[in-house]
């Protein structure tokens, strides 16, 4: 069930209904059955996959969860009666006990991943007639083994206690407005609003159903429009060099925006009509002034994943700090302290690639980031010399040159996940300075994308939008701002933006549905 | 934030407004072009009941003429046809006509019968759109809908057609609410001749046997009107093309003798009717203008009026007016299209056809 279809619309509806008439110890059973309802649908061997992922970390959190206590239990009863060294002993034991089921459900859970996801690229590299093995992915299976094994981790590290009841640890898994496209959770964060108890919250259901009409405006009347013209541009790159590759880079930088907070957007503002808080994704990114603060600032749930449970872990992990230690004392101080960041780093990178797809494309997308971080971090010295020579640091105008300079820099990076292979991405780099076509751009060019001008015209004032709303946040929420003014005023504009979904957006006979572009991964 | 419920009700009932009004806009308003898809919400302008009711596609609202039935015979009758109406349209639309009246024959013409399957969304508007919402039109529409099709787009059309903001017109705006009649009784009235020219060579077909759906309905159409003691006629109009096999008609004729119905095969009356395609048909020999259409009625209402026993009713004084308004209304657009055609050498008022969407 796509959130762009009319059924998920009633599915809502009547979930919402339902939520708020039935005794409330009940709410949360009743979203896990309409999550699997809403997965089912997508697809019934998916819900297989998903209660493997449940059962499986249910059983080993349970495990390290037993083990943890045993030890407790052992140290408590024994703290007198052991020796430091004895003690040393039992906790190592426990720790590896620990471990070993770690390990085992880390293995099976992304060896589930890797082999529905991956499995084709991999064998496809090495036998190049290999028609593929036929899985089917299932849908937002990169979000959910995150989230999951996120959790996980979190029990193993002993931040909190394993879930005790399974079903509770599935609605987490499942929960379906974040299922198919994030945000990826945190089990402590969510499980206070995801389990609670709830009456029906007047304000919390107008900004709810206020945040997903704004994430469907984004979608359907600005993504899904764009997405005519970079599907023109993308799909015939003999024919749109040059300047087109310019157009494209910029028309998908503001489609992949549109497409992917719209999507955010509507499952925050489900998640709010239901009073479940799920976490904010982005924080208006192409507003950030290097490449280090746009990723702080785009799908900040995922950025934080991989810098909690893997760009940390491998940081201080042992074979680093001895890698350090040698080249510390082999080389020099400096190198010792940066070649362990530098690999987690590149490591780091390299996986968000592979998360984003199985393709050659999205491993260049991925190291190549890396690498203008790590660039960007030797250069600080630089620049910082020369912000102070110049005085430039705290002027406006060299702000708003960053900003545009880190949004054409991810713009050109981003190149990598929309041409079909990496060589193709090159030849169109390559294109840029060496076709000189801007004047046939204007000269005609636009309306043959597949965009008359009343669409460019709607799409600027969409973006005019996106604009304002945007500085509108910076100074508070827009939505807490507008609730102040008359009621009558409030309606009006959430009825307008109602109308212009309704009106000018691209849904129906004669448009392609897209699905979200992130439920793909 | 303070709520007043009163507010929200009047806000609530204000949106729905709106949203009315602005459905009202973009629903094409089928005036100026493609006439056809006004056809089946005219029929509910209709007040007075019926002897024979036509149901159809366009071998149907183009070649039989309500108007010459009723001044050669005193017949009353209403054409029930759209573009390329599919059998399970035609039976949805007599359900529905069987709501408002009883007529005492039914005249299906059987062409549709080579189309076993939904064809095009394009044609399923045109005939489902100007159904008034009822249960008998959601069963249409299930009956009917193709796969990229939705129920909730059909009960509120603003969702098929809110992507024609970008080409609304005048006419857009001046029929919102009310729109001119564009039909007779449900017959597209053209003057306009095109003789027949250039025609596809028959093909061959793989099979000629008549799919199960299309006898499904057939025999409900037939079970429809036993139920309601209606006599069911089935006819197959002339025309040149498209071909009428001669397996087909075999297969109807034998229906017809299985289920004891009449069926009037008038591609066999051609010569008798003298219909001459060079001068009675507008386009090419697909269908008849108004010259044709009218020789094919008279011929039509002969058999009617001897095998079925219908009244005259050009006595009737409560049905004199109706009728002599209705006669004007045929007599003023023969004489505008006339004199158009005297202008500008062809049909400016009629716009272009349903055709054009296969096109």
């Amino acid at each position: 069930m796509l959130f762009t279809t009319s059924n998920f619309i009633f599915f809502i509806i009547i979930l919402t209904v339902l939520y708020y008439l039935i005794p409330k110890k009940l709410q949360w059973v009743l979203l896990l059955i309409g999550s699997l309802i809403f997965y089912g649908i997508a697809g019934t061997s998916y819900l297989i996959y998903i209660s493997l992922t449940v059962v499986s970390t249910y059983l080993v959190t349970i495990k390290i969860d037993k083990i943890q206590e045993i030890y407790d239990a052992n140290i408590k009863e024994n703290k007198e009666k052991l020796s430091r060294e004895e003690r040393k002993a039992i906790k190592a034991e426990a720790n590896g006990k620990k471990r070993f089921w770690l390990v085992l459900a880390l293995l099976f859970n992304f060896g589930i991943l890797a082999v529905l996801k991956y499995s084709d690229f991999v064998v496809s590299n090495i036998y190049k007639d290999f028609g593929g093995f036929g899985f089917v992915l299932p849908l937002g299976i990169s979000f959910y083994t995150f989230q999951t094994m996120g959790y996980l981790i979190d029990v193993y590290w002993g931040k909190y206690r394993a879930e005790k009841n399974v079903f509770k640890l599935g609605l987490f898994t499942s929960f379906f407005p974040q299922l198919i496209q994030g945000p990826i959770s945190r089990f402590d964060d969510l499980k206070s609003t995801l389990f609670a108890e709830k009456d029906f919250n007047w304000d919390n259901f107008e900004f709810g159903v206020q945040r997903i009409l704004w994430g469907y405006f984004k979608k359907l009347v600005i993504a899904d429009r764009l997405l005519i013209a970079v599907n023109t541009i993308i799909r015939d790159p003999g024919t749109y060099q040059g300047a087109y590759v310019l157009l494209g880079m910029f028309f998908y930088a503001i489609q992949l925006y549109a497409d992917f907070t719209g999507g955010i957007d509507i499952a925050i503002g489900v998640g709010q009509v239901l009073g479940i808080k799920l976490k904010e994704n982005f924080n208006r990114p192409y507003f950030s002034k290097s490449i280090v603060e746009y990723w702080r600032r785009w799908h900040i749930t995922l950025g934080t994943w991989f810098r909690d449970y893997m760009f940390f872990p491998i940081s201080v992990s042992k074979p680093m700090i001895n890698l350090s230690k040698y080249l510390r004392k082999n080389v020099n101080n400096e190198l010792g302290k940066r070649v362990p960041i530098y690999i987690a780093t590149l490591l780091v990178w390299l996986t968000t690639g592979i998360w984003h797809g199985a393709a050659w494309n999205f491993v260049v997308w991925g190291l190549g980031n890396g690498i203008v971080i790590l660039i960007s971090q030797e250069l600080s010295p630089l620049y910082d010399k020369f912000h102070n020579k110049f005085d430039v640091k705290d002027k406006f105008y060299f702000k708003v040159f960053q900003i545009v300079r880190t949004f054409w820099l991810m713009s050109f990076l981003r190149t990598f996940d929309c041409y079909r292979d990496v060589g193709t991405t090159f030849k169109m780099y390559y294109s840029i300075f060496t076709v000189r076509n801007l004047n046939e751009i204007f000269s005609g060019g636009l309306m043959k994308l597949g965009l008359a001008i009343e669409d460019y015209i709607l799409l600027t004032a969409g973006v005019v939008l996106l604009l304002l709303v945007s500085l509108y946040q910076r100074s508070g929420g827009i939505r807490i701002r507008l609730s102040k003014k008359p009621i009558f005023l409030n309606y009006i504009l959430f009825f307008v933006l109602f109308l212009s979904i309704i009106i000018f957006g691209t849904y129906g006979i004669g448009f392609d549905q897209s699905q979200f572009i992130y439920s793909q991964f | 934030m303070k709520r007043n419920k009163i507010t929200y009700i009047i806000l609530l009932f204000f949106s729905i407004g709106v949203l009315y009004v602005i459905q009202q806009l973009f629903m094409p308003k089928y005036i100026s072009t493609i006439q056809e898809g006004s056809l089946v919400e005219e029929y509910y302008l209709e007040k007075a009941n019926h002897d024979v009711l036509f149901i159809g596609d366009c071998e149907v609202f183009s070649n039989i003429s309500p108007i010459k039935l009723w001044e050669e015979y005193g017949i009353t009758s209403y054409i029930r046809g759209s573009a390329q109406q599919l059998i399970w349209h035609s039976y949805y639309l007599l359900e529905d006509a069987l709501r408002y009246e009883k007529p005492k024959a039914v005249v299906y013409n059987v062409l549709a019968m080579k189309y076993n399957e939904p064809q095009k969304e394009a044609y399923n508007r045109l005939t489902l759109d100007g159904m008034k919402l009822s249960t008998t039109k959601i069963k249409a529409l299930k009956a009917s809908m193709m796969e990229d099709e939705s129920l909730l787009s059909y009960i509120v059309p603003i969702l098929r057609y809110h992507s024609r903001w970008k080409e609304l017109t005048l006419e857009d705006f001046k029929y919102m609410f009310k729109k001119d009649k564009v039909s007779h009784n449900g017959y597209l009235m053209r003057v306009d001749t095109k003789p027949v020219g250039y025609l596809p060579r028959e093909r061959r077909l793989p099979d000629y046997q008549f799919g199960d759906n299309s006898y499904e309905y057939l025999e409900r159409i037939t079970k429809l009107c036993k139920d309601n003691d209606v006599e069911l006629i089935l006819i197959k109009s002339p025309s040149v093309y498209p071909y009428w096999h001669e397996q087909w008609d075999e297969q109807i004729r034998e229906y017809a003798e299985k289920n004891d119905i009449q069926y009037i095969n008038f591609l066999d009356y051609v010569e008798e009717m003298n219909i001459d395609y060079e001068r009675d048909t507008y386009d090419g020999g697909l269908h008849l203008n108004l010259i044709g259409a009218e020789k094919f009625t008279d011929y039509f209402g002969q058999i009617l009026k001897e095998n079925y026993n219908l009244p005259d009713h050009r006595n009737d004084e409560s049905l004199k007016k109706v009728w002599e308004d209705k006669i004007a209304f045929y007599n003023q657009m023969k004489k505008e299209q006339e004199e158009e055609l005297r202008l500008y050498g062809y049909l400016k008022s009629v716009g272009e056809a349903a055709q054009k969407i296969d096109e």
